[in-house]
C-alpha cells in the first residue's frame, strides 16, 4: 500500500480505538498507553495545580505593581527561563537539590512510594522543572493581558471614581482578562506537553512521553504515532477550553 | 468670595520613552467660583486635559505633578496621599470623559457602573442609588430610563453612553464635575442634544465644572469663564463675552478666526459656463454580496447622482457612517459599485482599479484624511512626491527633482524638506506632503477625504487656504467630503447632503441661510454651535431618537428621526424629488415651505 | 541640566544593550573561528582523567573520556550556531515568501495555505521532532530541515499578519488607486514596513530553534555522535551530574548565555523597552 492509503487506513483503525501493534514487542499501542498514560496524567495534573495559580500570582502582581522593583526582577527572571532548555533547569535542580543537599531522588520510582512524604519526595523534582518551565511562560503572558486591560479607559474611570486597587483588579480589570489570560494558561500548558517529554526522560518517570522517547529510539513507528495524536488531540482540547472560556466571559460574544 | 478650586503654579511633568522628562504644563494658575463653569481650551498638546486630571491629583502613566498647589473645598490635593484622594475621586469631583465607549467597562452592566461610586464612598444604599440614577436618566433625557441600566454598554448608542457617564458623575452630587471634551467624539446633531442635557443638568444642580474641549464654539454654550491654553501655558483668561468679543491675546484671535471659517473663494460665474467635468449617475455600492433583488446585503450608497464642473468644489456633508468616503473612493476605482456610472470629461469610466488605464487613474487623486497613515514612514518626502512624477509621466534624476520642488513650492512647504521621512514632519506639513503628492499627478479632480478633520483648527484653516489657492492657481476640481459644515461651507460652491448613503439634498452654497431645506438639512444647520453665548438655550429644533438604519428598504431613510414626519406618508415610497427656489434639490415627502 | 538628569537611566539601559549583542557576537566568532582557536582536538583522547576540573592545561577542564572541554565546546558552537542560523533563515525566508504571496494573492490560496498551516503548528514542536526523527533517522541536513519546517507556520502567521495590516493603511491604498503593480507595492511599500517585526521575529524563532535543537540533542535524537553539538555534549557528560563537573554545567551554560542574550538583545533592539515612571 502507497504510504498515503497506509496513514489513511492506520488512522481509521485509530479511531475505533485500535492503535495497532508495537513494531517492538508486539503488544498492543493502546494497551502500552494505557498503563502509562495515568503516570503522565497526574504529572502534568500536579504541575498544572501548582503552576497555574503560581502564574496567575506573580503575572497579576507585577502588572498591578507595574514599573517597581519587583515586577523587574519577575520579569528578568521570567525572560531567563523561557530562553533555557528544559533539561538545563531539570540538570540544575538534580545539582542543587539531589546531588549537593540530597532532599529527594534523582530518579522517580513510582513502586516505592510509601506515603504521602515519600510521595512528595518523588515528584518534588519532576514537578518543580515542569513548573518552572510553564510558569516563566504564563506569567509573563498573564502579566500582558492584565497590563492592556489595566492601561484601559475604563480602568482610568474607576480609578476617578476612587476605586481602590483591589477593586480595579477584581471588578473591572480582569473579568476582561479572562480571555487573554485562559489564551496564557492553555498556551503554557501545551508547553506542559513538550516539557513532559524531557522531564520524563531526565528523571526517568515511567509516562507517556518516555514512552515515546522509548519508541523513537527503538523507531516502533506505530507506537510513537499514537503518543503524537494523542498529544495533540490534548493541545486542541486545550485550546478549545481557552476559547470557551473567551467566549462565556465576554457579555458581547455570549449574548450574540 | 473664595474659590472653590485653585490651582496656583502648576507643573505636570512627562517621562518620555528614553527617559528624558518634559514639561507639559507650566506654571498653571487659575481659579473655579462656587457654581461657575470654567472653560479649558487648547488644542492638542495644551496640556488641557492634563490640568483637568491634575484636579483630582491624577496624572497618567508617565507623569506626575511635579509643582504648586491645587485645592479643592478645605482639601488641598497636592498633599493628599494616594488613600484620601481615594476618597475625593468621585465623591467630591467626579470626571466624565471623550470617550464614553472605551470609558465604560464592556464585562459590566450600565446600571452597576452608575451606581458604583455612590457604593465605593457610602452615599447611597444600592436601593436608593439606583432609584437616583433612574431620576438622573430621566432628566438627562436618556430614552427608556427604567431598563437601560440593566444593559451592557455595547447595546447603547454613543450619544446616550456620553449621558450616562454624566450620570455617573452627578450620582454622587460632587461638589466639583470635570467635562473632558465629552462631545468631541459625537456628530453634530448627536452633540446638541447632549449638550442640552449637560447644560440643563448643570443649571439644576448648579453644578461647579471645569468643561474641557478644543471647540469654542461648544464652551460658550456652557462656560462662564475661559482659559486659553497653549503649549502648557496659559495664553488668556477671562468671561466668555469678553474672550470672544476683545481677545487680547494673538492665540485667542487665531483660534477665533479659525473657528468661524469665513467663505474663501465662490466664483458662481465662472463655473457655470463650463461642461460637467464629472458625472456620477445612479450610484449604489454596498458589501456583503447580492440579494435577489440586486441590491447589496449591506448598503452603503444608493442612488447617488452628482456633477462638479471644470473649476467647481462640491462639498459632501454627513455623519459618520453615511458613505461620504466610501462615494470618494468608488468615484476612484477603490471600492466596488453595484451600479450607477462614474463619466469623467465625457469618458465613463470602468468599474474597477483593474480596468481603469494609467491615465485615468492619473485624472483622479485621492487625498486621505490622516497624513499620518497615507504617507510611507519609510519613504523620504522626494520618493513620495517624486514617485507619481516617475510612474505616470516617467521623470527622473535631476527632471524630477525639479518637479518636486515645484510640488513643494505650490504646497509652501521648505525645500529641506526633501531628505526628511515623515516622522520628521509636523501634523501641518505631513497634509501639505499628501497633497503634493496628488498634484503631482496633474490630476483632473481631487477628491479630498476630510483633510482637515484630524488637524488643530488653526492648522486645519492653513490647510484650507491652501486648498483654496491651490484651486484658484491651478483651476483644480474639487470633491471635498467633511463632516463639517463650516468647513464646506467656506470652501465648495455646492453642497451634497448624504445621510445613511442616501442624497437628500443637493444645493449651492449660497442657499445655505434659506430655509428651504431637506429636513434632515435643517437639523444639521441647526446643530452647528454659534459662537456666542445663548445659541443652544435658543435652539429649539430636536431630532427624535431613533437610529440610523442603512436596510431601510421602504419610505424616506431620515423617517425614524425626522421631527417634521407625516405619519402613514412618510414610511411609504420613495420620497419624491422637488426644486427649491434657490436651486436646491430636496427628496422629501413633505411640501415646500 | 537637562543633559545630565538623563545621564542616569541611559546608561543603566545600555549596559544591557551593549552586553546582550556583545555576547551573541562573542559566540559568532567562536563559531566562525572555532578550528583556528582550538587548543586541541576535540575529539582526541587527552593525557587526563575523566571529568577533570578547571586547570592551566585544560582550561575548561575535560569530559567523561578524558576529552578537552573548551575544544569540544568550541566545536560544539559551530555545530550549534550553523544549524541554528540555517534552519532559522530557511524557516523566516519561507514564511515571509509565503506570508508575503498569502496577503498579496488572498482569496482561496490565502485561507487554503493559512488553515493548512495553523493545523502544523498544533503539533507540539517535539513530538515533530521526534515523530521525523522515528520515521526517517538523525542527520544535519534532516535535522535542519525539520527545525525549519516546524517554525515556518509561526514566521507565516507573523508575517502575514503585520503584512495585511500594513496594507491596510493609507499609503499602500494610495499606490493602489495609483495603479501600482503588485511587485512594486509589495516590495517598496509593504516589505521596507516589515523589517523591524521580521527581524524581532527571526532573532525569537532562533531561540526556538537553539532550544528545539539542544533538547533533541540531549534526548540522543539529535546530533549524532562522533560529532557533538552543546546538547549532545550535556548529555554525553550527565553521568558528571552527580559530582557537578564543569563538562555537564558549561555547555549548558553556553546555550543559556546565548538565547538569554538574543532575548535580551531583541528586546533592547525592537521594543525600546521602555522604562515607564512611577506616578
Amino acid at each position: 500500500m502507497p504510504p498515503f492509503q497506509r496513514y489513511l487506513a492506520w488512522l481509521g483503525k485509530l479511531m475505533t480505538g485500535d492503535a495497532g501493534l508495537s513494531l517492538v514487542n508486539g503488544q498492543p499501542v493502546a494497551a502500552l498507553i494505557g498503563s502509562r498514560l495515568g503516570n503522565s496524567l497526574i504529572l502534568a495534573g500536579v504541575t498544572a495545580l501548582v503552576a497555574v495559580p503560581l502564574a496567575l500570582t506573580l503575572g497579576i502582581t507585577s502588572a498591578v505593581w507595574r514599573g517597581s522593583l519587583y515586577d523587574r526582577v519577575v520579569g528578568a527572571s521570567t525572560v531567563m527561563v523561557v530562553s533555557v532548555p528544559e533539561f538545563l533547569v531539570a540538570s540544575a535542580a538534580v545539582l542543587i537539590f539531589a546531588v549537593h543537599l540530597q532532599w529527594v531522588p534523582a530518579l522517580s520510582q513510582l513502586g516505592r512510594i510509601n506515603g504521602l512524604f515519600d510521595a512528595i519526595r518523588v515528584f518534588a523534582l519532576p514537578v518543580m522543572t515542569l513548573t518552572f518551565v510553564v510558569v516563566a511562560q504564563m506569567a509573563r503572558m498573564t502579566r500582558a493581558a492584565l497590563v492592556d486591560v489595566l492601561s484601559s479607559s475604563y480602568v482610568e474611570m474607576a480609578r476617578l471614581k476612587g476605586a481602590s486597587q483591589m477593586r480595579i483588579v477584581l471588578w473591572h480589570a480582569l473579568p476582561n482578562a479572562i480571555g487573554p489570560i485562559a489564551n496564557a494558561i492553555a498556551f503554557s500548558l501545551s508547553f506542559l506537553l513538550g516539557g513532559v517529554i524531557i522531564v520524563e526522560t531526565i528523571f526517568n518517570y515511567p509516562g507517556i512521553a518516555k514512552l515515546m522517547v522509548d519508541g523513537v529510539s527503538t523507531r516502533d513507528l506505530p507506537l510513537v504515532q499514537a503518543c503524537a495524536m494523542l498529544f495533540c488531540a490534548a493541545y486542541l482540547v486545550l485550546v478549545t477550553a481557552a476559547d470557551v472560556a473567551a467566549i462565556l466571559a465576554n457579555p458581547r460574544l455570549r449574548q450574540g | 468670595m473664595t474659590a472653590l478650586v485653585s490651582i496656583q503654579d502648576l507643573w505636570v511633568t512627562a517621562r518620555g520613552a528614553n527617559g528624558t522628562e518634559t514639561e507639559i504644563v507650566k506654571g498653571v494658575s487659575l481659579e473655579v467660583a462656587r457654581g461657575e463653569v470654567l472653560g479649558l481650551i487648547g488644542e492638542s498638546g495644551s496640556g488641557k486635559t492634563t490640568i483637568a486630571l491634575a484636579t483630582m491629583g491624577y496624572a497618567r502613566y508617565g507623569c506626575r505633578i511635579s509643582g504648586g498647589t491645587i485645592r479643592v473645598g478645605e482639601a488641598e490635593i497636592t498633599a493628599l496621599g494616594e488613600k484620601a484622594l481615594r476618597a475625593i475621586r468621585g465623591r467630591r469631583i467626579a470626571y466624565i470623559a471623550q470617550s464614553a465607549a472605551a470609558s465604560f467597562n464592556p464585562s459590566r452592566t450600565i446600571m452597576a457602573q452608575v451606581i458604583e461610586s455612590a457604593l465605593i464612598h457610602g452615599t447611597a444604599s444600592e436601593a436608593e442609588a439606583r432609584a437616583k440614577a433612574v431620576d438622573l436618566f430621566r432628566a438627562l433625557a436618556i430614552p427608556a430610563p427604567d431598563t437601560i441600566g440593566n444593559r451592557y454598554p455595547h447595546q447603547v448608542s454613543g450619544g446616550q453612553l456620553q449621558r450616562l457617564m454624566a450620570a455617573m458623575a452627578l450620582i454622587t452630587d460632587p461638589d466639583v464635575v470635570i467635562f473632558d471634551e465629552p462631545t468631541t467624539a459625537l456628530d453634530v446633531t448627536t452633540q446638541i442634544e447632549v449638550l442640552k442635557a449637560f447644560k440643563a443638568a448643570i443649571r439644576d444642580r448648579t453644578t461647579t465644572g471645569i468643561y474641557v474641549t478644543h471647540d469654542l464654539a461648544v464652551i460658550a454654550q456652557i462656560a462662564d469663564r475661559i482659559v486659553v491654553l497653549r503649549n502648557g501655558e496659559v495664553r488668556e483668561t477671562g468671561p466668555i463675552d469678553d474672550l470672544l468679543k476683545q481677545p487680547k491675546n494673538d492665540y485667542t484671535r487665531s483660534l477665533l478666526a479659525a473657528a468661524e471659517p469665513a467663505p474663501r473663494l465662490r466664483d458662481e460665474d465662472a463655473k457655470s459656463k463650463e461642461p460637467p467635468l464629472l458625472t456620477v449617475a445612479g450610484l449604489t455600492a454596498g458589501y456583503g454580496g447580492l440579494t435577489d433583488t440586486g441590491e447589496p446585503r449591506i448598503p452603503i450608497l444608493k442612488d447617488v447622482a452628482l456633477t462638479i464642473a471644470r473649476g467647481a468644489s462640491l462639498g459632501i456633508i454627513g455623519e459618520s457612517g453615511c458613505g461620504k468616503s466610501t462615494l470618494a473612493r468608488v468615484i476612484a476605482g477603490l471600492a466596488p459599485q453595484t451600479r450607477g456610472t462614474v463619466v469623467l470629461a465625457g469618458e465613463t469610466l470602468p468599474p474597477a482599479l483593474a480596468q481603469r488605464s494609467k491615465d485615468q487613474l492619473r485624472r483622479i487623486q485621492l487625498v486621505f484624511q490622516s497624513a499620518d497613515t497615507a504617507l510611507n514612514p519609510t519613504m523620504s518626502i522626494e520618493e513620495i512626491i517624486g514617485r507619481p512624477l516617475t510612474f505616470y509621466f516617467g521623470l527622473r534624476g535631476e527632471e524630477r527633482r525639479a518637479q518636486v520642488r515645484r510640488m513643494l513650492d505650490l504646497t509652501h512647504l521648505p525645500s529641506d524638506v526633501l531628505g526628511r521621512r515623515p516622522g520628521d514632519l509636523s501634523g501641518g506639513q505631513k497634509q501639505r506632503v499628501n497633497l503634493a503628492r496628488a498634484l503631482a499627478a496633474k490630476p483632473d479632480v481631487l477628491l479630498c477625504d476630510e483633510v482637515t478633520s484630524a488637524l488643530d483648527t488653526v492648522v486645519a484653516a492653513a490647510i484650507l487656504d491652501l486648498i483654496v489657492e491651490l484651486r484658484r492657481e491651478l483651476g483644480l476640481t474639487t470633491m471635498f467630503i467633511s463632516h463639517d459644515l463650516k468647513t464646506v461651507r467656506a470652501i465648495c460652491d455646492d453642497v451634497l447632503v448624504l445621510y445613511a448613503g442616501r442624497q437628500v439634498e443637493t444645493m449651492g452654497a449660497a442657499a445655505i441661510p434659506e430655509t428651504d431645506h431637506h429636513p434632515y438639512t435643517r437639523l444639521l444647520l441647526a446643530s452647528v454651535p454659534a459662537l456666542r453665548r445663548g445659541w443652544l438655550e435658543e435652539e429649539a429644533l430636536a431630532a427624535r431618537e431613533g437610529k440610523v438604519d442603512l436596510s431601510l428598504a421602504e419610505g424616506c431613510v431620515f423617517h425614524p428621526r425626522c421631527p417634521d414626519r407625516i405619519a402613514g406618508t412618510c414610511e411609504i415610497g420613495q420620497p419624491p424629488i422637488r426644486t427649491t427656489a434657490a436651486g436646491g434639490v430636496i427628496a422629501c415627502h413633505l411640501p415646500a415651505g | 541640566m537637562a543633559a545630565i538628569a538623563d545621564s542616569r537611566p541611559r546608561r543603566r539601559r545600555n549596559l544591557t544593550r551593549i552586553i546582550a549583542p556583545l555576547v551573541v557576537l562573542v559566540w559568532l566568532l567562536v563559531a566562525v573561528f572555532g578550528p583556528a582557536i582550538s587548543p586541541y582536538d576535540p575529539a582526541g583522547i587527552q593525557d587526563a582523567d575523566l571529568f577533570e576540573g578547571f586547570s592551566a592545561k585544560f582550561l575548561l577542564g575535560t569530559d567523561f573520556f578524558g576529552r578537552d572541554m573548551l575544544s569540544r565546546i568550541i566545536a560544539g558552537t559551530r555545530l550549534t550556531l550553523g544549524i541554528a542560523i540555517v534552519a532559522t533563515s530557511l524557516a523566516v525566508t519561507t514564511g515571509l515568501m509565503l506570508g508575503l504571496a498569502a496577503s498579496a494573492i488572498g482569496g482561496f490560496f490565502d485561507s487554503a495555505l493559512s488553515r493548512f498551516l495553523d493545523a502544523l503548528i498544533s503539533i507540539p514542536s517535539k513530538m515533530f521532532g521526534l515523530v521525523v526523527v522515528t520515521a526517517v533517522g538523525s542527520s544535519v541536513p534532516v535535522l535542519i530541515l525539520t527545525l525549519a519546517i516546524i517554525y515556518v507556520p509561526g514566521c507565516y502567521r507573523i508575517v502575514r499578519s503585520v503584512a495585511v495590516n500594513v496594507a491596510a493603511l493609507d499609503f499602500v491604498v494610495a499606490a493602489r488607486a495609483r495603479g501600482e503593480g503588485t511587485f512594486y507595492i509589495m516590495t517598496r511599500e509593504i516589505l521596507p514596513n516589515m523589517v523591524s517585526p521580521v527581524l524581532a521575529d527571526f532573532g525569537l524563532r532562533f531561540i526556538y530553534v537553539v532550544l528545539l535543537l539542544s533538547s533533541l540533542s540531549f534526548l540522543g535524537l539529535g546530533v549524532q555522535p562522533p560529532q557533538a553539538d552543546w546538547g549532545s555534549l550535556v548529555r554525553e557528560n550527565i553521568s558528571g551530574l552527580a559530582y557537578g563537573a564543569p563538562a555537564v554545567v558549561l555547555p549548558a551554560l553556553a546555550i543559556a548565555s546565548l538565547t538569554i542574550a538574543v532575548n535580551l538583545s531583541i528586546d533592547s533592539f525592537f521594543s525600546g523597552r521602555v522604562r515607564e515612571g512611577v506616578h
